[in-house]
């Protein structure tokens, strides 16, 4: 019998305790359910199902992150009809406005330990990945189904290896190498695939570093994507790893579809777009460019150490006239802690703005919306035409330092020039 | 079973955001989301869609966001099939769930252009040029997803599970 990769092995779990391999299409009991605005339509379908509460109230988790506050007078019946139903239901994961996005809450609250199985109401559940759990997303009706019966069915997917090995130069981030990755294996690259990361570059990074990672593996069309236990779990949660560990740590034995290596040194600051996640190229190819709006945030990279290298890149510097720097930290704690540090102030300051925890533009509600024939570079995981407003904007992704840089110049700019120390 | 449509073709990675904008998503009302559906790729098609129109795509149909609106918005105005070189996993799943016939097949994207009329023959597995001249063959769909598919989507499949009327 040939070993198991980490999908298999938390999969056939989920199944209760079964043996699975890639390719079974298996029956799963998630151990954790989240969704967030579209609770309102998991509802409306749970409700046909004519049962009185969810199977397991106690495993859901519902945050009110996407249009929050709301923007619109439908979203605010939608976010007091959530708050009634969750009331009603006994859901007490429950977190409303202002309290962060659903896949930063998830893992930075410890709503979700390594080994679990997470379906998520939105396609970044793959975040839950940093720390060893199979985060996929489904839909609204499938997630009414899942609170009615508790279970699914999953097919277990072939495995991606990607070993990243060496460590970041000045000013290179994990973004950059989520970044790099997608343009070598495209949007589709890993479509109904795990990714499971490898290598010594991984000791180099935090759980927020790794959640870049996990997080843009949906934008290469991954199921899920893995990140083994290491020590770094044990510092993150003192119960973790626990007695499961070995949940997720694949076999030295297992079988992968396809292995992919990076050596980190060589992967220079990257920008990505427009239109696509797979125009991705060195910063200096993109240099001429000039924006109108910068923003830092979402459940990519909204972090505190994004807010910092942002910080630190924008200490002493002013935000370029005719272009708005937004800030959305990713959470309440993750505002709070960057308050204290006094990062806030500083990018204050440099004359960016502050905007409420949550998932702010990015998906193009409210917030810093686009107009016709504007330029936007973002931290955050889609640079889809329209994704941020008008169908004639252009989107760029890159890290929170060349955000950052690129709104103190008015143009794409490296942090390279900018972020000068070790953060 | 067949049923005549015209063909709207579309290229490769048409994501959740062209198929239905962020902006229109606090409205859950159907009509209102078919009439923005395709929005970021053709003004055109919204209005002019019949009902038992086939949508025929390149690689990727569907990436980036779960929201199942984006099937809503395109069942909502009448599209009886989606017939695409591949799907992204969450769209299709939303697809599957919410009753609409999805099939995989390069065949088809090679053969038809927009604007063809076809039948789509689920007994048989292909899809039929109204002019007799193109036949392509669709990927057979796994069992376990026909027959969510079959029942009308994962509602009533789980209702007749379940024993609810």
């Amino acid at each position: 019998m040939t070993g198991k990769t980490v999908a298999e092995k938390i999969l056939g779990r989920a199944a209760g305790d079964i043996d699975s391999k890639a390719g079974d299409v298996i029956e799963v009991f998630p151990d954790v359910v989240m969704s967030h605005e579209n609770t309102f339509l998991v509802n409306k379908a749970f409700e046909e199902l004519d049962l009185e509460k969810p199977w397991a109230p106690e495993k859901i988790v519902v945050v009110l992150d996407h249009r929050s506050p709301a923007n619109t007078v439908q979203t605010a019946n939608a976010h007091a009809r959530i708050r009634e139903i969750v009331r009603r239901m006994g859901i007490g994961r429950f977190y409303d406005v202002g309290e962060g996005i659903c896949h930063q809450l998830l893992v930075e609250k410890k709503l979700v330990t390594p080994g679990q199985l997470v379906l998520g109401a939105d396609s970044h559940t793959t975040t839950a990945g940093a720390v060893g759990a199979f985060g996929a997303g489904i839909g609204a009706t499938e997630m009414a189904v899942v609170w009615a019966t508790g279970k699914t069915w999953l097919r277990v997917p072939e495995t991606i290896k990607v070993t990243i090995t060496g460590h970041l130069e000045k000013a290179v981030f994990p973004k950059d190498i989520a970044l790099y990755l997608a343009s070598k294996i495209g949007s589709s690259g890993a479509n109904y695939k795990c990714i499971e990361f490898g290598g010594i570059f991984l000791f180099d990074i935090s759980i927020s570093g790794r959640m870049v990672l996990c997080n843009m593996a949906a934008e290469m069309g991954a199921k899920a994507a893995i990140v083994p236990a290491d020590s770094t779990f044990g510092a993150w949660s003192p119960e973790c790893p626990s007695k499961d560990s070995s949940l997720c740590t694949p076999d030295s034995d297992a079988s992968y579809c396809k292995a992919i290596e990076i050596a980190a040194e060589d992967i220079p600051p990257i920008v990505s777009g427009p239109g696509s996640v797979e125009l991705g190229g060195s910063v200096e190819d993109f240099a001429a460019i000039e924006i109108d709006q910068a923003f830092i945030g979402t459940c990519t990279n909204g972090r505190l150490e994004d807010l910092i290298a942002a910080s630190w890149v924008l200490k002493g510097n002013k935000v370029v006239e005719g272009t708005r720097l937004l800030v959305a930290p990713a959470s309440k704690t993750v505002l709070t802690d960057a308050l204290s540090m006094g990062v806030i102030q500083t990018i204050q300051e440099a004359g960016g703005t502050i905007l409420p925890p949550g998932c702010g533009p990015c998906l193009g509600a409210h917030e810093g919306v686009l107009a016709p024939g504007e330029t936007c570079i973002s931290s955050g995981n889609r640079n889809f035409k329209g994704r941020m407003g008008s169908e004639d904007a252009s989107i760029y992704l890159a890290s929170p330092a060349t955000v950052a840089a690129s709104a103190i110049k008015g143009r794409i700019e490296d942090p390279r020039r900018w972020l000068k120390v070790d953060l | 079973m067949t049923c005549e449509g015209r063909v709207w073709k579309f290229g490769d990675d048409i994501n959740t955001d062209l198929i239905i904008s962020g902006r229109y998503l606090d409205n859950y009302d159907e009509s209102h989301l078919a009439s923005h559906a395709m929005e970021g790729i053709s003004t055109e098609f919204a209005k002019r869609v019949k009902e038992g129109d086939i949508i025929i795509a390149g690689r990727n149909f569907g990436c980036g966001s779960s929201r199942e609106q984006a099937v809503v918005s395109l069942k909502g105005c009448g599209v009886q099939a989606i017939i695409a070189v591949s799907f992204a996993r969450i769209f299709y799943r939303n697809a599957v769930n919410l009753g609409m016939q999805v099939y995989e097949s390069t065949d088809a994207y090679e053969a038809f252009n927009d604007g063809d009329k076809a039948s789509l023959d689920t007994s048989e597995g292909c899809l039929r040029a109204s002019s007799g001249a193109t036949e392509a063959s669709l990927k057979e769909v796994p069992p376990h997803l026909k027959a969510i598919v079959d029942s009308g989507g994962l509602m009533p499949y789980t209702k007749f599970k379940l024993g609810i009327r």
